[in-house]
C-alpha cells in the first residue's frame, strides 16, 4: 500500500467484518467477470477470429481445443460470466437512473442477476449441445 | 463543494479535468455491447455449422461484418474503462503507470488485430 501512512488508528472494518450480502457479492462479481472477460474471454476471441481469417488449418486447430472438453468447460464458464455481468450490468443501468434503491427490490434485482445468468447460461448450452453436434 | 467557480461545477470538471466523461463513455459502451454481443450470440447459435466455411461464409456479409467491427470498438473500448478502475484502485505508484500503459497497448494492439481479422475475410482474403 505505497502512500497511505502509517498510524496507530484502527482500519475501518472490511470484508473479513462486513456480513457478505448478495448485493455485495453481486457487486463484487461484477468487477472479477468484467476483469476475467478481458483477460480471458478476449484473447479466446481474438485467437476465434485471427484463426478463422488466417485459414482453415489454422482454424481448424482453434476449432478442435473450443470442442474439446476443457474447451466447452471453458466456454460454459465464460458464458456465464458474460450473462453474468450483462445481468449486474444491466441493473446497473437501471440503478443510474436513480430507481431499484428500495431494500426489499435491491435484494431481489440482485438474486435475479444470478438466477438470469444461470438460466440464460443453460437454455444457450442445451441449444448449442441439440444443434451443433459436439 | 466549495473550490472551484460556479462554472466549473456546472461543466463537471474537477481537478482530474476530466468530469463523467469516463463514467457515461462506461454506460454508452455498456448499450453498445448489450446489443452487439446478444446479436454475436444469436448470430454464431443460428448457424448451420461453426466450422471455417460456415464462420468466413457468415462474416462475409456486410451485414455481419459491419456489427463485428462495431463489437470490437464497443467491447474493446468498454473493457479499457474497466480495467482502468481495476488498476486505479488496487495498484499505486509505478505499477499503476506500468499497468496503464500496458493495458493501452493491449487494448490497441487487440482491437486492430480483431479488425484487421475482420476486414480480411469480409474483403474476400480469407
Amino acid at each position: 500500500m505505497a502512500g497511505r501512512p502509517i498510524s496507530p488508528r484502527p482500519l475501518s472494518p472490511h470484508m473479513t467484518i462486513w456480513k457478505w450480502r448478495v448485493h455485495a457479492v453481486v457487486s463484487m462479481t461484477h468487477r472479477i467477470t468484467g476483469n476475467a472477460m478481458a483477460m480471458g474471454a478476449v484473447v479466446l476471441f481474438l485467437w476465434w477470429l485471427i484463426a478463422a481469417a488466417t485459414g482453415p488449418e489454422a482454424y481448424a486447430l482453434f476449432l478442435s481445443v473450443a470442442t474439446g472438453w476443457f474447451g466447452i468447460l471453458v466456454g460454459i464458464g465464460f458464458t456465464w460470466v458474460f450473462y453474468q455481468h450483462m445481468a449486474s450490468g444491466i441493473r446497473h443501468l437501471v440503478m443510474d437512473t436513480g430507481q431499484n434503491f428500495d431494500l426489499a427490490a435491491n435484494r431481489a434485482s440482485a438474486f435475479t442477476t444470478f438466477i438470469a445468468s444461470v438460466v440464460l447460461t443453460v437454455a444457450t448450452w442445451a441449444i448449442i449441445f441439440t444443434t451443433k453436434g459436439f | 463543494m466549495g473550490a472551484g467557480t460556479e462554472l466549473g461545477r456546472v461543466r463537471g470538471l474537477g481537478s482530474a479535468k476530466d468530469g463523467v466523461h469516463h463514467w457515461w463513455l462506461q454506460r454508452v459502451t455498456a448499450v453498445g455491447n448489450l446489443v452487439l454481443m446478444l446479436w454475436l450470440i444469436f448470430s454464431l447459435v443460428r448457424l448451420p455449422s461453426l466450422d471455417h466455411a460456415s464462420v468466413v461464409l457468415w462474416l462475409r456479409q456486410p451485414v455481419a461484418a459491419v456489427p463485428m467491427l462495431l463489437l470490437i470498438v464497443s467491447v474493446f473500448w468498454h473493457f479499457r474503462l474497466g480495467v482502468q478502475v481495476l488498476l486505479e484502485d488496487y495498484s499505486h505508484g509505478a505499477a499503476r503507470v506500468i499497468g496503464m500503459l500496458a493495458l493501452n497497448f493491449y487494448v490497441l494492439a487487440g482491437a486492430a488485430a480483431g479488425v484487421f481479422a475482420v476486414l480480411k475475410i469480409a474483403l474476400g482474403a480469407a
